[in-house]
């Protein structure tokens, strides 16, 4: 056995590498002469200490669930989606043509035609990628961070010159109808006496992304497919030798991929704005690479990641609100946890791992 | 009624009233960034003119993504901030549902029209002012071409590309107007390298005077037209001094005077709608002593008359938005 336990493996590290960068953290908020425990103190409090908190940091999770799931799923077969966020604009066009075009008579029916349309643009939108990858051995990670581009540029003519409202100076589509209003969390949980939630955009859709979690466990570790999926991702050519087509497998796990990376968009799109603008993606495409990889590709993992993102973007929001810390250093913070939770993960693990070897050899 | 409770009574209506007077204005940057030497700045500085010559401070922030519009505007209302001042027409959707459920907090949009009894919207006529820019810059063209670089390719900055396309053909009716957009997402604002880029694109294709009307990315296009020894106009803020001699104007956009008078009004904003035009002063053409040499007198003089006849309405500017299509280009 030369491994440590499973335990210190999903715990250990993850809060070895956060405390790290909490600690570097710390010393650049010391550096332009502000308090870190009042910094944060100030993100706890105004994330996980009131109600409509909580709202944003779960609306903020409900992106990083949905695009930490679609880089997970592609990760077990290998491939190395960083699309997520084109992915993810193209659902939202899905939503709204879904939401615009088909009157809707309550909004039940409308989310599960949203998420509908939201998966089915993401996929179709991985699917050129995916081909490309397959048939022609173009490289995924090239091709799907070209059509993030390539994305934002088709957004962008179809908001502008098709789907805007006559006079309209914003490029966005109108709004929804109110038909196709998803219940906020305020709506659901707030009662006369006591309301929660106030103003947050947490809705609905946050149960979507559980189920989504659950979803994929079930088809990565309970299926055939899922099956065929880790297989090919552990050993392309044992895969083929089982009979496993890997055009298949590429092509269908990046369709699966890039429909998880769009059904953000019900949550940004239908769930919030209530109207498709131009930038409702913001970054959480390449965030979902960081969930993923602290969330160590497991559902629960990338649950857990992605409630700690959803925490610091909307502590960020607090910081940027009632400190004179500058936005730039807010990233450099967020940045600095992404650093140490994905890219330096082997910085932890390494030395941490040798300490077990090595306990374990002086108690033999 | 009990001593105790008067006593309360009293002391939350001492500290209510203490954070009434108390409230500061607050500033809302949209996601360009404060200091983008353009829109946005233009913002900071009139907030700054106003705590400086008044001796006190106000809030702002400067958004990170679009679910903090919104979040902004509650948390800062909620925090009895009055006005709360916000640039930028991305605000007005939110606006529209935050505004009346805040009924005694004062609100500012810039750019955009909301319809609320507590809202004072903003307007720019920014084509009179771009077409102030427009002829000067056929004026000082030699070759007869001239160039557009916008930011985002939105109709607001097709509407500056119009009012400029417009003037230049007023001066010179066969002057070539090459318009550029910097890109397609949030990110054109602030990309200098490929404004430089654009710049000399449009330098190769003859030329010599480049109106940026791009935020951060004019501060690439202004570089390299000095670099390359032609003429630029700047947008927005007064950028006359950025290359000395060698920008021919800036388009101005009093930015600052209309969040200087929001906030210098306070809780007692008057609300509805404020166009400001070439008439009241709200846009117009920068001249100062880094540009003296370049605009000669009878530049100076065509413009004024047209400025004039904009005011008195003999000379009407077409409007892009008003129909989505622009007459020359």
């Amino acid at each position: 056995m030369d491994r440590m336990p499973n335990w210190a493996d999903a715990v250990l590290v993850p809060l070895i590498s956060l405390l790290l960068a909490a600690i570097l953290s710390a010393g650049v908020i010391l550096a332009i002469g502000e308090s870190p425990v009042d910094a944060f103190s100030l993100m706890v409090e105004g994330a996980l200490m009131r109600s409509a908190g909580w709202g944003y940091t779960l609306y903020y999770a409900t992106n990083f669930i949905f695009t930490g799931l679609a880089v997970s799923v592609a990760f077990h077969a290998r491939l190395f989606n960083i699309g997520g966020e084109g992915q993810a604009m193209l659902g939202g066009l899905g939503v709204a043509l879904v939401c615009l075009y088909i009157p809707w008579p309550h909004w039940s029916l409308a989310i599960v035609a949203g998420a509908v349309g939201a998966a089915l643009f993401g996929a179709l939108w991985a699917l050129v990628p995916a081909y490309l990858q397959a048939k022609r051995g173009s490289h995924i990670v090239i091709t799907t961070i070209m059509f993030n581009f390539i994305a934002a540029a088709l957004l962008n003519y179809v908001l502008v010159n098709l789907l805007r409202p006559v006079g309209a100076m914003d490029p966005a589509t109108a709004r929804f109808p109110d038909a196709v209003h998803l219940p906020t969390f305020q709506d659901m949980f707030s009662t006369a006496a006591t309301p929660l939630f106030r103003g947050a955009p947490a809705n609905v859709s946050f149960f979507l992304a559980l189920l989504a979690c659950g979803l994929v466990w079930l088809l990565i570790w309970r299926t055939r497919l899922g099956y065929e999926i880790r297989a090919f991702g552990h050993s392309d050519s044992a895969a083929r030798y089982a009979g496993i087509s890997p055009v298949r497998i590429t092509v269908v796990t990046m369709l699966i991929s890039g429909g998880l990376a769009g059904m953000m968009a019900v949550n940004t799109t239908m769930g919030e704005a209530e109207r498709l603008v131009m930038n409702a993606t913001e970054g959480a495409g390449f965030i979902g690479i960081a969930v993923a990889l602290m969330g160590r590709n497991h559902p629960i993992g990338v649950l857990l990641a992605a409630i700690l993102f959803g925490f610091l973007y909307q502590g960020g929001a607090e910081l940027a609100l009632w400190t004179n810390i500058p936005r730039e250093l807010i990233v450099v913070i967020q940045a600095l946890v992404i650093l140490f939770t994905g890219a330096l993960d082997n910085m932890v693990r390494m030395p941490l791992e040798r300490a077990f070897l090595a306990g374990r050899k002086r108690r033999a | 009624m009990t001593l105790m409770q008067k006593f309360l009574g009293a002391a939350a209506t001492l500290a209510l009233s203490a954070g009434a007077a108390l409230a500061e204005p607050a500033l809302i940057f949209d996601l360009g960034g404060k200091f983008d030497k353009s829109f946005n700045e233009a913002a900071f500085n009139g907030a700054q003119r106003w705590s400086q010559e008044n001796g006190t401070s106000f809030r702002e922030i400067e958004l990170q993504s679009e679910a903090q519009r919104e979040q902004a505007l509650r948390r800062f209302a909620e925090n009895g901030n009055n006005p709360i001042v916000m640039t930028g027409f991305a605000f007005g959707n939110v606006l529209g549902e935050v505004a009346p459920d805040y009924p005694d907090t004062k609100f500012a949009i810039i750019d955009m029209v909301v319809d609320a009894p507590n809202v004072r919207s903003v307007v720019f006529n920014e084509h009179e002012g771009s077409y102030l820019v427009g002829m000067l810059a056929a004026m000082a063209s030699e070759t007869g071409t001239v160039g557009f670089i916008g930011g985002m390719d939105i109709p607001l900055i097709r509407k500056f590309a119009c009012g400029y396309a417009q003037g230049v053909k007023a001066v010179n009716p066969d002057a070539t107007v090459i318009q550029n957009m910097t890109g397609t997402t949030p990110a054109a604002w602030n990309d200098p390298v490929k404004g430089s880029e654009l710049t000399k694109a449009q330098i190769s294709q003859g030329a010599d005077v480049v109106y940026a009307a791009a935020g951060g990315t004019g501060v690439g296009v202004l570089q390299t037209a000095a670099d390359e020894d032609i003429l630029s106009i700047g947008v927005d803020s007064n950028q006359n001094y950025m290359h000395p001699g060698q920008v021919l104007t800036s388009m101005l956009k009093r930015v600052d005077n209309a969040v200087y008078d929001a906030m210098a009004a306070g809780p007692d904003l008057e609300t509805g709608i404020n166009v400001m035009g070439v008439g009241n002063g709200g846009v117009g053409y920068a001249l100062d002593e880094h540009n003296a040499q370049l605009v000669t007198n009878d530049m100076q003089n065509a413009v004024d008359q047209a400025a004039e006849q904009i005011a008195s309405g003999d000379l009407t500017v077409h409007d892009y938005m008003s129909d989505n299509s622009c007459p020359v280009n």
